[in-house]
């Protein structure tokens, strides 16, 4: 409430006038409270449901996986690319310096230790969404020989970092671990 | 406002007085499009791409109504509804090819509608709102075209969801969990294809609203006319009935007779043959495009290919695409001179014309793959679009002479006005 001094005194002689507007205020914020507060169901609905949010987490068997090939899973509705990275690969990515990158990470730091030939990301292109080329038989790897976007030409290399073109991050790795030597469990 | 000479409605019988007394809703109709509502007399054909923009919004609310009784909107049947649509609901087929052929005709009609407007600066004083909510309007356009592509869950409808909700994810921070959100999910499945069929079947009625709106404002002021000049005297107007509808009629014929020849001779023109493959999240086309309506803004998100200082190439791209639009909203402030139609700006008339071909380009390079040679003339074609605004504009309007204005419509019309001299020389009477 403002300072009482600070009112004019003609304004305060009916005292039915501030009860009025003591009054007035209080019904405008309950109610304005409670619109908010209605509201926010009204938004919170939109959100990603239950079902949705209960990880399908997949369990993958990479034992038939040779060095050089890669697989596509499916987590979350998302494609995932499981790829078997060889000697050359994984030398590439690791000679890269990491300060020329613009999403700065290492090889092992993209990887599980013991594991750095096995690359698991999603096959989602960080740019807008479409799904990179590289992964399946004979698709074009772009020209650092990880993965290309034909939607709007971004570039991966061979730990699925973006080298080239718009998208502004690399590949996602998503949460996964190794259940034994050639099953990983994603999610 | 009508001007003090309008037609004065007169209920011609007891049912119509009656009617006149307890809701005058034919003494509305009279005044708004009827003998009532005067209109300057030298309105050419740009002018009747208002009531065909409205035809075809009502074009697009009937038969996608009717498509509505007929479609199921879950990710597991909508691709085959369609094709149930097509196949075998009687008359099918003619729906809704009418109903996408539609759209396109709108964004036609609309983009006539608007460059009729830039090059009649329809957006300056006193009709700055009619402007400002035509832009509203024609943001809701694009909202609802966007989520009816979205319905047939073809392949082009899935992957477009996704591109487009993917705009948001460039937004800093809270990017990620926005798109997530308007998906409702991780990618675009069932939540947002239901969301998306309510949405687009609600905002046709909002645009109904806005043009409600669009139409009160245009009839303040009265619509303004080619040569620019406001209207003075009764001599400057015609009544819109018959005049106008007459006018307008024709016009509509005119229309009819192109939107049938594609509705019925080459329905899938406009149309991406991948459309006709179910959506599959596992595999995106070798060549996404949005549909032709969208090609010149798609062309400017597409331009950004490198960082811009601090800021990424992916977020440029999206901001630059709104500001495309956004950049409407100034018009009125930017484009300071005092003349309005083009007819009487030399200068400003030379550039109107290169926008035009800027903007054909720019849908050009839209339509074309992401290949270096259309991203290099995206990146030219855009950043003239944004100088044409916030450079060319203001610059044009302070240092160009227009050429003498007529002193009336009249004039303009009839080469002399009798009551000018009258107006204009009171003594002389």
């Amino acid at each position: 409430m403002a300072d009482e001094a600070s009112i004019d005194p003609a304004e305060v002689t009916g005292e039915g006038v501030r009860r009025r507007d003591f009054i007035n205020i209080a019904a405008v914020s309950f109610a304005g409270v409670g619109g908010l507060a209605v509201l926010y169901p009204l938004v919170s609905q939109m959100s990603a449901s239950a079902d949705v949010l209960a990880e399908s987490s997949t369990e993958i068997d990479v034992s038939a996986i040779q060095p050089g090939q890669a697989i596509k899973a499916v987590f979350r509705k998302q494609p995932v690319f499981v790829r078997n990275l060889t000697k050359a690969e994984i030398t590439e990515a690791e000679k890269v310096d990491t300060s020329s990158l613009r999403d700065p990470q290492t090889l092992e730091e993209r990887t599980k230790e013991g594991k750095t030939n096995w690359l698991i990301t999603m096959g989602v292109c960080t740019h807008l969404g479409c799904v990179p080329l590289g992964a399946g038989e004979g698709e074009v790897k772009g020209e650092f020989g990880g993965y290309f976007c034909p939607c709007h030409g971004s570039v991966y290399d061979t730990a699925a970092r973006i080298r080239k073109g718009p998208a502004p991050k690399n590949l996602e790795v998503p949460p996964y671990e190794f259940t034994s030597d050639t099953v990983v469990k994603i999610g | 406002m009508s001007f003090p000479w309008a037609n004065e409605y007169k209920p011609a019988n007891p049912l119509t007085q009656w009617l006149d007394e307890k809701l005058p809703l034919p003494r509305f109709v009279y005044n708004a499009v009827g003998a009532g509502y005067p209109v300057p007399r030298n309105l050419n054909y740009m002018w009747n791409f208002g009531v065909l923009a409205g035809f075809c919004l009502m074009l697009q609310i009937v038969t996608g109504v009717i498509l509505a009784m007929h479609y199921a909107a879950n990710s597991g049947v909508a691709f085959d509804s369609v094709e149930h649509i097509m196949r075998d609901v009687n008359w099918g087929w003619m729906l809704r090819y009418a109903h996408a052929n539609g759209a396109s005709a709108f964004f036609v009609v609309v983009y006539i509608h608007i460059f009729r407007g830039f090059f009649y600066s329809s957006y300056k004083a006193p009709r700055e709102m009619i402007w400002l909510l035509g832009v509203v309007i024609f943001l809701l356009m694009m909202a609802t075209a966007f989520m009816g592509y979205v319905l047939p869950w073809g392949q082009m409808s899935f992957w477009g969801a996704k591109v487009i909700t993917g705009l948001f994810s460039a937004i800093p921070l809270i990017g990620d969990p926005l798109q997530q959100w308007l998906l409702g999910g991780f990618a675009p499945d069932n939540a947002a294809l239901n969301r998306f069929f309510s949405l687009h079947f609600l905002l046709p009625f909002v645009i109904a609203g806005v043009i409600i709106l669009h139409i009160w404002a245009l009839h303040i002021p009265g619509s303004s006319n080619p040569t620019g000049v406001e209207v003075k005297q009764e001599s400057d107007t015609v009544p819109f009935h018959p005049y106008y509808t007459a006018k307008d009629g024709f016009g509509l014929g005119v229309f009819l007779i192109l939107y049938c020849a594609v509705l019925f001779f080459a329905p899938n023109m406009l149309g991406h043959p991948d459309n006709y493959i179910a959506a599959n999240p596992l595999s995106t086309p070798a060549h996404i495009v949005p549909e032709w309506y969208f090609w010149p803004f798609y062309a400017i998100l597409r331009a950004f290919t490198a960082d811009f200082f601090f800021i990424p190439a992916k977020l440029m791209g999206v901001l630059a695409m709104f500001a495309a639009i956004l950049v409407w909203f100034f018009l009125p402030w930017l484009d300071t001179s005092p003349v309005r139609s083009g007819h009487y700006r030399p200068l400003f008339r030379k550039f109107f014309w290169i926008l035009l071909v800027d903007v054909i380009v720019l849908g050009y390079c839209g339509g074309s793959p992401a290949e270096t040679k259309y991203v290099l003339i995206s990146q030219i074609a855009a950043t003239y679009y944004f100088l044409h605004f916030l450079v060319i504009l203001p610059l044009v309007s302070s240092i160009e002479k227009p050429e003498p204005l007529p002193f009336s419509i009249t004039e303009a019309v009839l080469g002399k006005d009798e009551g000018a001299v009258l107006n204009a020389n009171p003594a002389a009477a």
